[in-house]
């Protein structure tokens, strides 16, 4: 059986030869021709987010600013507390950013994770220039509070190459004395209440974006093609329009003395010294962003809509089934891969979404990625990088789960 | 089946306006009704134009006409997917212009078979029993029977995209008999098998109709499928009926042009009425000869008129032409071979497509282009009817 006779061309190569050969020429072909988007993704894309995710751990910045801690941190184990050599290292260091003009930078790094210790930093490196030995009672007679552990802790973890103390921060924890990680006092939490709302704000807008877009994509998928192509091109007008301009005119609409309000006083449901306060807060952001991603729903459900054969509704009720039970047994189930598809991409460009609530969103209606751009806009990048990284992963984390429950291999996308 | 064929190509009386109508003990020659009925989309243009048709119980109807010709639209008028612009569409008696379709109880077999593709066959079936509330050991007793019927018993649990064509028509036509429906829709069924399979099904769906005694309405553009399957078949065409009547009887006494050339093969030679005597006519023809037809769509002389002689009933060979027979000369065009039977296209009284068919028999005569012949026929095979 070993001896099986193996198919050959007519020219007496093997098939499996020559077919691998030619398949070998083709492939090679659509190499090439994806290449250049594979290298521009690469480059503008894998690389920078690679970078992003390094930036979150890695801070060198304290151990370049402070090369004598650095040196005595490496030297002495976490357990062993300050002693003199540790204080002669943290004045010349001292002397060094006084020197240098650092100061601020290291403060602002030991401040992320101690809030309020920059000025410590900064008064410090003032007086170091007059630091005499003993170094530890001069220090501690300039400003007492460098004998708080937790500063000594900041700063050992700050001298470290790599750290995780930015995830720290973004989950709302911190260092305490003995170095253990706890929660942050109630009034200065932040991130996770954040993230939460920005992840349940952008499924109650991916609901609602769901629900006015269930019945537009159904009206267009049935009508004739040409209404159809004309009610697809003012679905898609938003889009021809600077996105500054359509939120700014959501802000006309909106606001106090706006267009809604005052239709509203004008007919007597609500008297003008209540006036219904529609923007610059949470509604607005909903409001704005639920138009704003209504056609990235539309699109998709279309395209499945217009492929369901009118048939099976009617096959469903001429079966006996009212114009309820059809719509929910057959017509809805035929439209879940538009309607997973649609819900998938509003909620993940929800979850991104900065330009809108930065608008209208006034206090209240910011979203996590208004902290990620404060961030980087403070310059702390690291904290911004880490923000960006939990959110990532974040829908990495949900889109697994959703892959579980739906099945991304039945989405539809057009 | 008796019944239908002792009407044979008469017209079930045509309902009367001033009729009170019986809802207990409907006329089971009036099961369906369509009354004076008319369809507009636009607003424009008529679809069917006046449509009076009366199906009897245990009948299979079929509606036959080229595209465009309406028959869909009254399909779906009578399944309650599009209303009646005016007239009356009764079921059992009942006027159901109102009815919602889900309320008709009619069965339905689509072109596409629109199997539900998210459901197996089992659910496909299970369908129309769980929304009329039927219990679980009854509604699988009642999918089994019907898989069993159209012999789909195995691949209950397969999904309609691993079916071929043909299993995917059996299970519509399974789905649409389930619930026990009386009367029975079927929308081109056939259309998307190849020829073998569409045979088979034809003479399987005919059985299936003549065991379980359901009222069938079939719409098909396939004269041939018409012809095989019908009691009875109206004719459509232009929104209305052209003819009701057998097959028999529409392919041998067809009443006006566009049956004969649409059923069939035909061969019309066009002339001017010299006389009608009773139910004869005579007509001459354009070449100038004169010749004797029945009398179907022309009364009067000087009228124009249009004879039509079926392929099968004209005769070259003068040991096998028919008493009485009449004669004309023709030369031979050309001959088409079609395998079982040969074509031979004539030049005949100034129709320059006059088709005689020969059986493609060991010593059958061969005619060559050019050469010239005499062919006949019986005058009772000859219809003048209406000019085309
Ligand atoms: N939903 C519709 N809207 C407008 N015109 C239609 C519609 N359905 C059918 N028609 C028109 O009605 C005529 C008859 O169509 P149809 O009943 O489908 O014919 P058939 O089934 O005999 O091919 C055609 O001219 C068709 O264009
Ligand atoms: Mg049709």
């Amino acid at each position: 059986m070993a001896a099986l006779l193996e198919v050959t061309t007519a020219d007496g190569r093997p098939l499996r030869v020559a077919l691998d050969a030619a398949r070998g020429r083709a492939r090679l072909r659509a190499m090439a021709l994806v290449a250049p988007l594979l290298i521009f993704i690469v480059i503008t894309f894998v690389v920078p987010i690679g970078q992003v995710l390094f930036r979150s751990i890695n801070n060198e910045g304290f151990a370049q600013t402070a090369p004598n801690l650095t040196a005595w941190f490496d030297a002495n184990p976490t357990n062993v507390a300050p002693d003199e050599t540790a204080y002669t290292a943290l004045a010349a260091d001292l002397e060094l950013m006084r020197r240098n003009r650092t100061a601020g930078a290291a403060g602002t790094r030991i401040n992320d994770v101690l809030p309020g210790s920059r000025s410590l930093f900064t008064s410090s490196a003032r007086a170091a220039a007059d630091f005499a030995a003993p170094f530890k009672d001069a220090v501690l007679a300039k400003d007492a509070r460098w004998a708080d552990p937790r500063v000594w802790h900041a700063m050992r973890t700050a001298s470290n190459r790599y750290s995780l103390d930015y995830y720290i921060i973004a989950a709302d924890r911190q260092r305490d004395a003995d170095g253990r990680i706890v929660s942050v006092p109630p009034e200065r939490r932040l991130y996770v209440g954040l993230f939460a709302k920005t992840l349940w704000q952008s499924a109650f807008i991916t609901l609602l974006c769901l629900a006015l877009a269930f019945p537009i994509a159904h009206l267009i998928a049935t009508v004739r093609q040409s209404t159809a192509n004309l009610l697809l091109i003012l679905v898609l007008l938003p889009f021809w329009t600077s996105l500054l301009v359509r939120t700014s005119s959501w802000i006309v609409l909106l606001q106090g003395q706006g267009v809604v309000n005052n239709v509203l006083v004008a007919m007597g449901l609500i008297d003008t010294d209540h006036r219904l306060k529609l923007i610059y807060n949470n509604v607005g952001t909903i409001i704005v962003m639920t138009h704003v991603l209504l056609p990235f729903i539309v699109l998709p459900l279309y395209s499945v809509m217009r492929m369901i054969n009118p048939a099976y509704v009617r096959a469903a009720r001429s079966l006996g089934a009212s114009s309820w039970t059809a719509f929910r047994r057959v017509y809805l189930p035929l439209t879940l891969p538009g309607v997973a598809a649609g819900s998938l991409l509003v909620f993940i460009l929800a979850v991104g979404y900065y330009i809108t609530p930065a608008l209208v969103g006034g206090a209240d209606g910011q979203l996590i990625s208004n902290m990620i751009q404060y961030h980087l806009g403070a310059s702390n990048w690291s904290l911004a990088a880490a923000l960006a990284f939990i959110l990532l992963a974040g829908v990495i984390v949900l889109y697994w789960i959703y892959d579980r429950l739906v099945g991304v291999d039945k989405l539809k996308l057009g | 089946m008796e019944a239908t064929f002792a009407t044979h190509g008469t017209l079930p009386p045509k309902a009367q306006g001033n009729t009170p109508r019986s809802h207990g003990c409907p006329d089971p020659a009036e099961y369906v009704v369509f009354d004076r009925v008319q369809k507009s989309y636009d607003g424009l243009s008529l679809v069917v134009k006046d449509l009076n048709l009366a199906v009897s119980k245990g009948e299979f109807l079929t509606m036959l006409g080229p595209s465009g010709s309406g028959k869909t639209t009254c399909l779906m008028m009578l399944a309650g997917f599009e209303t009646a612009t005016h007239g009356e569409i009764r079921l059992s008696g009942r006027d159901i212009n109102l009815v919602p379709p889900h309320k008709r109880g009619i069965g339905m077999v689509f072109q596409s078979y629109a199997l539900f593709p998210h459901m197996t066959v089992a659910e496909n079936l299970s369908f129309p029993l769980e929304v009329r509330g039927i219990a679980k050991p009854q509604r699988e007793a009642q999918i089994k029977h019907a898989l069993d019927m159209v012999k789909m018993g195995a691949f209950a649990d397969r999904r309609p995209a691993q079916l071929s064509g043909g299993q995917q028509q059996r299970i519509a036509l399974a789905r649409a008999l389930v619930f026990d429906p009386a009367l029975v829709l079927m929308d081109e069924p056939l259309g998307a098998l190849d020829k073998h399979l569409r045979e088979h099904m034809q003479l399987e769906i005919k059985s299936l109709h003549e065991r379980i005694g359901i009222t069938v309405v079939y719409v098909t553009h396939d004269q041939s499928e018409a012809l095989t399957m019908s009691d009875r078949i109206a004719v459509f065409n232009d929104g209305r009926i052209q003819q009701l009547a057998t097959p028999a009887d529409l392919y041998e006494r067809p009443q006006n042009s566009f049956v004969a050339q649409f059923i069939g093969a035909n061969n019309s030679l066009r002339g001017l009425v010299e006389e009608v005597k009773g139910d004869r006519a005579l007509v001459r023809l354009s070449n100038g000869e004169l010749i004797s037809a029945t009398a179907v769509g022309v009364n009067a002389k000087g009228q124009e008129t249009s004879v039509s002689i079926r392929p099968e009933r004209v005769e070259f060979k003068p040991e096998l032409m028919p008493a009485g027979a009449h004669t004309i000369d023709a030369s031979v065009i050309d001959t088409v071979y079609m395998g079982d039977i040969l074509h031979c296209r004539l030049k005949a009284a100034g129709n320059d497509n006059f088709i005689v068919k020969m059986r493609n028999t060991l010593g059958q005569t061969k005619l060559s282009p050019g050469e010239r012949i005499r062919i006949g026929w019986h005058p009772e095979d000859a219809r003048a009817l209406d000019p085309i």
